[in-house]
């Protein structure tokens, strides 16, 4: 069943392969400028609202009845049944009582009994700073882990890691945006956990470069870069493989509230898998990794 | 790598030990005098049901009434200084006029004194002064309006925690955040809008007549609303007492109005200024002025030296309930308004905690099969460390009392996954080895020592994530970040050292035979 003994040619199509994280990476830059992302009031500002009705409902009824009193735009989906609803509001409510008007106008309006399970009122100034953070934070992480791989390995490798990661970042942004699933704070930590778990599996062929180049350096640098993919695939697909059990587990039985969160983690390990194989490692060819680790040749005569 | 002393046996089994000891009272409740911790996971609002709510101090009505007071101070000196000026301007938090270049050198010394340009700690000023030829600027320094902030927000905050605990609230957590901010946190909460409604008033309380005369334009009157009725009054700027000199009110009854009211009580100086006020103005209405709304303008009709009143405006005994708290908890010296909240009922959250365990057990399941499928009895060895470690997170958070949500709960399961990575660096390296090498024992050994690195290596990247995710993410997203960081630990613990420790027990057995993973 291992996949050890087989040697695959990762590098023959390293062209195509980069063409193709090419392609997906400008597609992506321009989903994310010209449709853009369905953000949530964690960054635009509003009122979401979970409700539970006791009889079932339909979200166009809803939506209706809420248009009816003036909040700006609204958004009702089914929230994994259809007594369960998710209501987006555009409006924040100055006045303090903003929620319990919204739910006497629905019951009155509906004439059904409805209970406001979750209830997030986000105000401009605070969404503006989530925004920030949120942006600086994928900034921070990602120059931390250039520094890192920096001081651990030469800074190819450290180039090399973050090309691939930021493809994978603006990757996965793409992806929200052509899906049109909701943007939020969780899934801005789902997209630097995907930094970190994609670092992982990029360090860990490096690692592997590096130990072959210590070991031989005579070897053609893209067939001793094959040989790491190969030598390391059995541990990255079987690892990418349990990640992805329990991340599949989540987005079936974790409920509505993780389904984003897991949703933007298992495309994340996919394309984190992805680029670790056929974005950073070939990227290192082009870089010109240095061959002799052992020892320092001094060529002045 | 496979050769554990009895200390090393010993200090691995402690921890484990200690790990069970504060997982177990996770899931039962102990009676008190059970040997074991009583200390649980600290569970967040998500989980438990709860209200965060962010409040931000409006401090523009304190810089005003500053910038007013300032030019009143400042136009005071300049008349005593003999300064003629004129253009005077009261800006935002800016003063300026205009002057005569001939005085420019008594204006200099007049605002670099300490009358006017007080001093704010040890090298602050209050004011930034600019003068120009015949023109100067006057402006309040950030030391200045940042101070008016930290002021307001200390006194919010004690009247804001006031208001809290009179409903009842259990434990509620209220801290500041940064400058102008307050957080409160409400656990257990269903609905924060009876609270929300006692924080949206700042309940300045003032006792004004109404004014004798109609003329609107008249100076010392203005014009304010009922709070009930579609009413307008002509209402007297002159304070006769205001909510400071109260020290007690409670709702009641009025069995003549058959209404709810509120008695108050006043201080000493307030019930003297009232008893003169009430003795001098007999037949007047006294206007009751809560936040600029007339609440009632009752006649007066007899001077009133107890110092008790009685508010009534046609209240429910809700509402009478409400002003009293607000009454006894004092004014705001700012409005403040919520600019964050977020609230889970607990039903939701318990479903919540439901949906994470199911979602928890599958994924381990899937994860453990998916093992021993791999790697057969090796695959045990990896379950069982992976146990181990699922104690182990759960044990951490208990004792260092974190707070686990929902998003903390996808991260441990999250971790459940990426767990048993070490297991499979190691094992598949263990395969590379066993193929160059004859004795078992030398391949394991080789493969553990070679494996170190890459395992650091790779969980040192996870961790920077998580550090940054911690130090850059709010509530829900922070517990995250916080299991994730635990589990990356944990997980080094029960992989590289639990389970090489299980692993050499087998390996040293079977140390001739031929071992396949």
């Amino acid at each position: 069943m291992s996949l050890y003994d087989k040697h695959y040619n990762f590098l023959k199509f390293k062209n195509v392969f980069m063409s193709i994280s090419l392609v997906l990476f400008v597609i992506s830059i321009i989903f994310f400028f010209t449709k853009g992302l369905n953000l949530g009031v964690d960054f635009k500002g509003g009122t979401v609202i979970e409700m539970k009705f006791e009889q079932t409902n339909n979200s166009e009824d809803i939506r209706k009845s809420l248009l009816k009193i003036n909040l700006g735009d609204v958004k009702v989906k089914e929230f994994g049944s259809d007594k369960d609803f998710l209501a987006t509001i555009e409006q924040k409510g100055k006045n303090n009582d903003f929620v319990a008007s919204i739910k006497n106008h629905l019951e009155k309006d509906l004439n059904k009994k409805v209970d406001f399970r979750r209830v997030e009122v986000v105000g401009s100034k605070i969404s503006k700073e989530l925004t920030r953070d949120g942006i600086y934070s994928v900034i921070l992480a990602l120059i931390l882990m250039l520094v890192y791989i920096w001081f651990r390995f030469e800074w190819q490798f450290s180039l090399g890691s973050i090309i691939a990661l930021v493809h994978d970042v603006i990757i996965t942004i793409g992806a929200f945006s052509l899906i049109g699933y909701e943007f939020n704070l969780s899934i801005v930590a789902a997209i630097l956990t995907i930094v970190g778990y994609s670092m992982n599996d990029t360090v860990i062929i490096y690692d592997r470069i590096r130990e072959f180049l210590k070991k031989d350096d005579k070897k053609e640098l893209s067939e001793l870069i094959n040989d790491s993919i190969n030598s390391t695939l059995s541990r990255t697909l079987k690892t990418s493989g349990t990640t992805l059990l329990a991340l599949i587990s989540i987005y079936f039985f974790g409920g509505e509230i993780l389904k984003g969160f897991s949703f933007a983690l298992i495309w994340g390990i996919l394309i984190g898998t992805y680029s670790s194989i056929f974005v950073a490692s070939p990227i290192l060819i082009y870089f010109k990794v240095k061959r002799n680790w052992e020892e320092v040749i001094d060529t002045s005569p | 790598m496979l050769y554990f002393s009895r200390f090393k046996v010993f200090s691995i089994f402690l921890v484990l030990l200690v790990g069970i000891y504060f997982f177990i009272p996770n899931f039962f409740s102990l009676n008190k005098n059970f040997f074991l911790s009583n200390q649980k996971v600290n569970l967040g609002l998500d989980l438990q049901g709860g209200s965060y709510i962010l409040l931000e101090i409006d401090a523009k009505p304190l810089i005003d009434q500053k910038i007013q007071s300032k030019s009143l101070e400042l136009r005071r000196e300049l008349r005593k200084n003999n300064i003629s000026y004129n253009n005077f301007n009261v800006g935002k938090d800016t003063l300026s006029f205009n002057f005569d270049n001939k005085q420019k050198s008594t204006l200099n010394s007049l605002l670099s004194d300490n009358t006017i340009n007080n001093n704010i700690g040890p090298s602050g000023k209050e004011l930034l002064i600019i003068v120009n030829e015949n023109e100067a600027i006057i402006k309040f320094t950030n030391d200045l309006l940042n101070l008016i902030k930290k002021n307001a927000l200390e006194q919010s905050i004690e009247i804001v925690r006031n208001r809290i605990d009179e409903l009842g609230t259990k434990e509620p957590n209220i801290i500041t955040r940064g400058t102008d901010r307050i957080l409160v946190e409400l656990p257990g909460l269903k609905d924060p809008s009876e609270i929300k409604k006692l924080l949206g008033k700042t309940a300045k309380l003032t006792f004004r007549f109404l004014s004798n005369t109609n003329d609107e334009s008249s100076l010392g009157i203005e014009i304010l609303n009922s709070s009930k009725k579609d009413f307008k009054y002509n209402v007297e700027k002159r304070i006769i007492i205001s909510g400071e000199n109260l020290i007690d009110a409670q709702p009641g009854f009025d069995q003549v109005s058959n209404s709810s009211v509120v008695n108050f009580k006043l201080d000493t100086l307030g019930a003297r200024k009232f008893a003169l006020a009430s003795k001098n103005n007999i037949g007047r209405n006294l206007a009751i002025v809560l936040d600029n709304e007339v609440i009632s303008a009752p006649v007066i009709r007899d001077a009133i030296v107890t110092g008790n009143g009685q508010i009534s405006g046609n209240f429910s005994s809700k509402e009478a309930n409400e002003l009293a708290i607000l009454l006894r908890s004092g004014a705001l010296p700012a409005p403040l308004n919520i600019i964050e909240e977020r609230t889970v009922g607990p039903d939701l959250g318990k479903e919540s905690i439901e949906k994470g365990i199911i979602s928890l057990l599958i994924g381990m399941l899937l994860v453990i099969l998916y093992m021993i499928y791999n790697y057969k009895i090796f695959g045990v060895f990896a379950n069982i460390s992976l146990f181990a470690n699922l104690i182990l997170i759960i044990s951490i958070l208990s004792i260092f009392g974190s707070t686990l949500t929902l998003p903390g709960i996808a991260g441990i399961i999250l971790t459940v996954g990426m767990a048993v990575d070490s297991n499979v660096l190691i094992y598949e390296r263990v395969k590379e080895e066993l193929k160059i090498e004859k004795s078992n024992l030398i391949a394991f050994d080789t493969a553990y020592k070679k494996v170190l690195t890459t395992i650091l290596d790779s969980n040192i990247t996870t961790l920077i994530a998580a550090f940054v995710l911690y130090y850059m993410g709010s509530g829900p997203v922070k517990g995250f970040a916080i299991t994730l960081a635990i589990g990356i630990i944990s997980t080094f613990f029960t992989t590289y050292v639990f389970g090489r420790y299980l692993v050499s027990l087998y390996v040293k057995k079977n140390k001739d035979n031929l071992i396949k993973i």
